[in-house]
């Protein structure tokens, strides 16, 4: 599904990210994880089309799309959330669902201004979908208070959902957990298996703690001061020497 | 009772202009809510609309009263299709081409586009004031009047500015609050890197709110050009200030916020003229904006920014 290889990212004399290489087939979800300041959103940035790499390809459903800017690449299948959330906190939890459907609901104008059948079908569609996911999120209560007045735990979840609604391909979530209490970290990790499991999604995840990703990851790319350190399977990571020592430091 | 109607006439008046500052206004501040950057060319825009309603008034030379609800009809859909197409125009060459660029650099860019304008309606229609015909013409009275009291009148021009720029403000409100386009307008304006990545395009709606505000600005420079009864190249410089400064003084980027600081604006001078002198209203106006930015520099309607530390 997405490839990267040798990916390198330059900002002036610093080499950000050196020589990254990922894969992430069909319903899987990779993990990246590494200490403070190793590269890991700056590989998401240059994957997303944030940045524009200055070395490296990356190919998603064999099409190359490095450069490409950020909205075709989320176009063609693969979104992103941020380490910070960024709801549209000023409109409604159902608002925020139907506006990332905007494209989904293609109109013109005169469509819009008359209604037509047609696209009357097409909104309830994505009302429906809103629905669907509010529900599968357990925010259907809220779906009429404002995103910005949701807990720290809801808002992220309606971050998922509202790029579940977009029925993308790959998900790319950025340090999903950072913030949240042990139990709904656990939460978050069941829906995020579940996304792969039930609805087919490749998953591409940023963590930072490492035992949260054990649980869940089918494969696991490590990475310090922008170079690849390990990649492999959680029991092949949990025992290679060069990640232990990047995280406890040598002895 | 003197007293009370000469009030009462300075707050009608107040509130037809300031109804009229609040249509223009509104341009201003969804683009800045948007891109966050002021449109410098939306007051020569507002000119433009009453100048072609002006041209299309005249050139239909309609003396039938009969007629005279069309001709304003077709005379303020010409001036939105003109104005709003000088809308887009400017987004397309003053904005976009330089957009992710230092800030200065749209500003002006967009300066330029409206010294542009300006001296091309110069050239086009000459430098003099153009008299604006009266075409809807008499009143009610308010009351008052009788020996030689002071008698307040509603007249039916004003009525016609009220009851338009209710008409567009419902109708602006209702297409932000409901329609499709105005979800998408509301998300580009809280996160536009978000709302591209989601999908929505960007430029689309970018380009929508300068076609909106300048609609907008076509009705008011209509109405505004009729109730003053004159026009010139320079009638958009004077009321592009005043409709910054209403919108500044609602919170630069809230649409509520551009109402009443046009209602606001329109309200001070007129007391200003009635009370003190005419020659003091820009004074004030302007002074009221210098207080404003001092002492609550996001304005009426606007929430203060709490910077997390």
């Amino acid at each position: 599904m997405l490839e990267v290889r040798d990916l390198s990212m330059r900002f002036g004399g610093l080499l950000a990210v050196d020589q990254v290489s990922l894969d992430v087939g069909e319903r899987e979800i990779v993990s990246i994880i590494g200490p403070n300041g190793a590269g890991k959103t700056t590989v998401f940035n240059c994957i997303s089309g944030f940045y524009r790499p200055t070395g490296g390809k990356i190919t998603f459903k064999g099409r190359p799309i490095q450069g490409k800017p950020d909205y075709k690449i989320s176009r063609m299948g693969m979104v992103r959330t941020f380490q910070h959330v960024r709801l549209f906190s000023k409109m409604t939890v159902v608002e925020n669902l139907l506006v990332a459907q905007h494209r989904h609901l293609n109109t013109n104008l005169f469509s819009g201004l008359v209604k037509t059948p047609d696209y009357r079908k097409r909104e309830e569609k994505s009302l429906e979908r809103a629905a669907y996911w509010l529900e599968r999120v357990g925010l259907m209560e809220m779906a009429n208070r404002d995103a910005g007045n949701l807990a720290y735990g809801q808002q992220r979840r309606l971050e998922i959902a509202r790029c579940m609604v977009t029925e993308p391909n790959v998900l790319m979530l950025d340090e999903p957990a950072a913030g949240l209490n042990p139990n709904e970290t656990r939460e978050l990790n069941e829906l995020i298996v579940s996304l792969k499991e039930d609805y087919c999604v490749s998953v591409l995840l940023i963590e930072h703690d490492m035992s949260l990703v054990m649980g869940i990851s089918d494969r696991i790319n490590v990475i310090n001061q922008g170079r690849p350190l390990a990649s492999g399977t959680p029991e092949e990571i949990r025992s290679n020497d060069d990640v232990i020592k990047a995280y406890l430091g040598e002895e | 009772m003197h007293d009370v109607m000469y009030f009462l006439q300075q707050l009608i008046n107040g509130l037809t202009v300031g109804s009229a500052y609040a249509l223009i206004a509104i341009g201003y501040t969804m683009v800045y809510g948007i891109i966050g950057m002021i449109n410098f060319a939306h007051g020569e825009i507002y000119m433009i609309g009453a100048y072609v309603s002006l041209i299309v008034i005249t050139g239909l030379a309609v003396t039938s009263p009969a007629w005279i609800p069309l001709v304003l009809l077709v005379a303020l859909i010409c001036a939105i299709i003109v104005s709003s197409s000088m809308g887009w125009a400017v987004e397309r060459i003053a904005y976009r081409p330089v957009r992710g660029q230092h800030r200065l650099i749209p500003l002006i860019s967009a300066i330029g586009m409206s010294i542009f304008l300006q001296n091309y309606v110069h050239l086009a229609q000459g430098s003099r004031n153009i008299g604006f015909p009266l075409l809807i013409e008499g009143g009610i009275s308010l009351g008052g009047g009788e020996d030689g009291t002071f008698q307040a009148n509603l007249s039916y021009m004003q009525l016609t500015i009220f009851i338009v720029t209710l008409i567009c403000m419902t109708g602006l409100s209702l297409f932000i609050s409901r329609s499709k386009t105005g979800r998408a307008c509301r998300a580009v304006s809280q996160d536009l890197k978000m709302s591209s990545l989601l999908g929505i395009d960007t430029n689309r709606i970018i380009t929508a709110t300068f076609v909106i505000g300048a609609s907008l600005a076509a009705v008011a420079g209509l109405l505004l050009g009729m109730y003053y009864g004159s026009i010139d190249p320079l009638f958009g410089f004077i009321a592009g200030l005043k409709a910054f400064t209403a919108a500044v003084l609602g919170g630069i980027g809230s649409i509520p916020g551009a109402m009443l600081g046009g209602l606001v604006l329109g309200v001070a001078e007129s007391f200003t003229s009635g009370y003190l002198s005419s020659e003091y209203k820009d004074v004030v106006s302007f002074g009221l904006l210098i207080l404003i930015l001092l002492f609550r520099p996001t304005g009426l309607l606007g929430k203060p920014e709490v910077e997390k530390i």
